[in-house]
């Protein structure tokens, strides 16, 4: 991955508000980094010496300033991201979503292999760490289940894993077969790796291209039912049990999944589970120009129905769902945040809605739609950031989401506090497909530190960081 | 018509003056641009659904107007001279696109048809490349007939002209909708309090969906009559009260043909699709018909002034009992005639709110 790139001089972030929920600690304070690790994270007392004994062994020592209102937190880890490349250069590249990724404050993202070819061999992960070597972000693949996504055979998944994937997938279609699933739980259990189950009942979900209810039936849209998820992942719970497999179930929508998924943990179960910001923060009336919720209130209010960048599978579900959700996160069901950002062409979504892709492009404004959560005080940060660091990286076994000495030193700075209209022109991200645009967003991302390295700054504040000392 | 009605001149404004020479019969009064101003301010006509009872009675009102303007020897009048209208129909429709070019021309507007297979403009780029080159070619009306829910909302966003919905997927058909409120209330007076009945296909019906609006809006009682796989879902739900379930206002859902037609003032059957039974929805044809086949029998349970409705087009002896389609409650072929005052009113008063923009 990225170590190599990893530089030599230290690097003291001084003064921020630093909040590490894998050890449970927040205070303000200095952190340190060398070599592309964390060397201590401490009050200035204990750190400033250690910083001190670095620079007279004569290392160059660098030194943000950082006022104390922003928040210093582990590198975020993005369990799903589609990257698109190979295949798809048009949508996004391995670079490009890196760069969305650092922008959006994630230093660990792991992408789906429903690329062209299908990420289900290792010279296709191969090109993906290639091209992932230089990126500022770390990529970790997660590999097909089955060969091309086509839910007929298993990938080769213990050379896939020898290979560097961090977990298994069909994501974008479930694995149909119930006894291919059966076989994919455990075959991966050897691997000690976890399956990822895109939850979706194909047949019940045919043609669906929103949440079944009232706004479909207003809008005469086709219905894509909860009971869609929640059958896929009853099956799979069942196929958990009789496997003894690790399972983690993607982008879970609706209030039914997250009590299926908090009755497995409550028996036992080696079951993990995320949720997309847009699944806990808007609702299905957003398809018909209703920005309803948190992040409708400041009244930026009425865009067009029909609005296909409101279109996502699963689709954006009822508010009843999203408090559900918000529960679970809140008690732990949910492991995870994870944007399943899915960037698309113009093209791709400037159509009718039956025809339009599905999928929102996420990295760049997950944190700011988040902390919508946290202001409304429905959800403390400390809950957030965990979900956004160090239980995700457990999920899958990833060396991420810490601020423990010797941890890669993967870092986010954020002001919880700066307001900004989103503005997809900006986004580094291909994909320009939010429906977020316009809204105004309160926090956001100043600086992003991977292996020690700043590999992204913004703009607003490159002359108050004191940089270079 | 009296003599001094000569609404056959070439400037559009002389249509009050000749609201006050029609005035004589009351109800004939094209409602004037002042009034038209401050009740209908709509560029667009999309939906029903956001329709107010004034907006709606404004129409039903100036379509009156338009309806004895048909009944002249000279059927045209000049409110659209030097407009033009473009008919784009992505999906066949013979009656309605027909309906729209004859009130565009009674109009004297200039009316260009346009037809694409939806197969072979399948992708989005299509819709909006055509689009801009009708904007381009300085198109004022663009009437819309779509396969997918909401094309005519993207078309909207993407030219200055108005575009007037004429059927976009499962979604919305307002002129249907207004033409059948405008038939019942020539029979009924106000459609308030009265009982209507919806029978058949509810789920893919475009026509239902802005039937309820219109008829819930000014006081009906809507009842739909189908099997429950034809039933929008969140119908079924808010039937079973479920509290999030309320999409659509004061309806109610009777399986049961016979207790829905009791004391009915209007029927209106839907065509049934036959390929329903394909996709499972339906066991067979043969069973719908039993269950839910409007009959001269099952029609004696309404009232004896009951209308018989059907947007067309009709599967005789699905639906519709052949008997039934040709009796004397139906007024089937009225709606055809009276889709042509309504889009004829539909175009005026749209064209009254541009010009007042």
């Amino acid at each position: 991955m990225n170590e190599d790139t990893a530089q030599t001089s230290a690097l003291l972030l001084r003064g921020g508000h630093i909040i590490d929920p894998a050890g449970g600690r927040e205070f303000t304070g200095d952190l340190l980094i060398a070599d592309g690790r964390i060397a201590a994270a401490g009050p200035a007392s204990e750190v400033a010496p250690l910083a001190e004994t670095l620079r007279q062994s004569g290392q160059q020592l660098r030194t943000l300033d950082l006022h104390p209102g922003l928040i210093v937190s582990p590198g975020f880890v993005d369990l799903h991201v589609h990257l698109r490349e190979p295949g798809y250069e048009d949508k996004e590249t391995i670079q490009t979503g890196a760069e969305a990724a650092a922008r959006g404050g994630f230093t660990t993202i792991c992408c789906m292999p429903n690329t062209r070819p299908v990420l289900d061999s290792q010279a296709t992960l191969e090109f993906v760490a290639r091209a992932a070597s230089a990126a500022p972000a770390r990529v970790w693949p997660i590999a097909a289940i089955t060969k091309g996504e086509k839910g007929a055979e298993l990938s080769e998944m213990a050379e896939l894993a020898e290979a560097g994937a961090v977990a298994f997938s069909d994501d974008g279609r479930p694995v149909s077969n119930s006894k291919l699933m059966r076989s994919a739980l455990e075959y991966a259990s050897m691997l000690n790796r976890p399956v990822v189950e895109h939850c979706e009942d194909e047949a019940l979900a045919a043609g669906g291209v929103m949440n079944e209810g009232p706004t479909a039936t207003r809008l005469g849209l086709k219905g894509w039912p909860a009971a869609a998820e929640e059958i896929m992942l009853a099956r799979d719970l069942a196929l958990v049990r009789l496997t003894g497999g690790r399972y983690h179930a993607a982008h879970i929508s609706t209030a039914g999944s997250v009590e299926l998924i908090r009755r497995a943990k409550a028996e036992g179960l080696r079951v993990t589970a995320e949720v997309t910001p847009h699944h806990l923060l808007l609702t299905d009336e957003w398809v018909a120009g209703r920005r309803t919720g948190l992040l409708g209130d400041d009244g930026s209010a009425q865009s067009q129905p029909y609005d296909t960048n409101t279109k996502v599978n699963p689709p954006l579900r009822t508010q009843r769902d999203t408090e559900a959700l918000l529960e679970g996160l809140l008690d732990g069901t949910i492991d995870a945040i994870a944007t399943d950002h899915a960037p698309h062409t113009f093209v791709d979504k400037a159509c009718e809605y039956d025809e339009a892709a599905f999928g929102i492009s996420g990295l760049e404004t997950a944190l700011g739609a988040l902390l919508a959560l946290v202001h409304a005080e429905k959800l403390p940060l400390k809950t957030l950031l965990a979900a956004l660091t160090i239980r995700p990286a457990r999920a899958f076994s990833l060396p991420a989401g810490t601020l423990e000495s010797g941890a890669f030193a993967d870092i986010t700075i954020f002001d919880p506090d700066e307001r900004w209209a989103v503005d997809p022109r900006r986004f580094a991200s291909k994909g320009k497909n939010t429906p977020l645009a316009g809204v105004m967003l309160r926090g956001r991302v100043r600086s992003t530190i991977l292996a020690g390295r700043l590999v992204y700054v913004a703009d607003t504040i490159e002359q108050s960081l004191a940089l270079g000392h | 018509m009296s003599e001094n009605i000569t609404l056959d001149t070439s400037t559009i404004d002389q249509l009050p003056e000749a609201r006050q020479a029609a005035s004589v019969h009351r109800s004939a009064a094209i409602p004037d641009s002042a009034s038209l101003q401050a009740i209908f301010q709509r560029h667009h006509l999309l939906d029903l659904d956001d329709f107010s009872a004034p907006e709606l009675r404004l129409l039903l009102q100036t379509a009156q107007a338009m309806k004895e303007v048909l009944a002249r020897p000279v059927r045209k009048v000049p409110a659209l001279q030097g407009s033009t209208v473009v008919n784009l129909f992505y999906e066949n429709s013979t009656r309605t696109r027909i309906s729209f070019e004859l009130a565009a021309k009674n109009l004297s507007a200039d009316v260009v048809n346009m037809t694409a297979s939806s197969s072979s403009v399948t992708k989005g780029e299509s819709l909006i490349d055509t689009v801009r080159t009708l904007q381009a070619l300085g198109a004022d009306f663009v009437i819309m007939r779509h396969s997918q829910s909401g094309a005519p909302y993207l078309v909207a966003q993407q030219i200055r002209g108005s575009v007037i919905n004429a059927g976009d997927g499962w979604h919305a058909h307002p002129t249907q909708a207004l033409l059948d409120l405008f038939t019942m209330e020539r029979h009924l007076g106000s459609v308030e309090g009265r009982k209507i009945v919806i029978l058949g296909d509810i789920l893919h019906s475009r026509v239902a969906r802005s039937n309820i609006w219109s008829l819930t809006t000014l006081g009906a009682e809507v009842v739909l009559c189908g099997p429950p796989t034809l039933m929008p879902p969140a119908v079924l739900a808010s039937v079973a009260g479920s509290s999030e379930a309320a999409p659509l206002r004061r309806l109610r859902v009777e399986y049961q043909i016979e207790r829905a037609l009791e004391g009915a003032d209007v029927v209106m059957a839907l065509r049934l699709q036959k390929e329903r039974q394909d996709a499972g929805l339906l066991p067979s044809l043969r069973e719908y018909i039993a269950r839910f086949g409007l009959t001269t029998q099952r029609l004696a349970l309404a009232q004896p002034h009951a209308l018989v409705m059907h947007p067309g087009p009709m599967n005789e002896g699905v639906e519709i009992a052949h008997e039934v389609a040709y009796s004397e409650a139906s007024v089937i072929e009225e709606q055809v005639t009276n889709g042509l005052a309504v889009r004829m009113a539909v175009l005026y008063a749209l064209s009254q709110a541009r010009q007042h923009a």
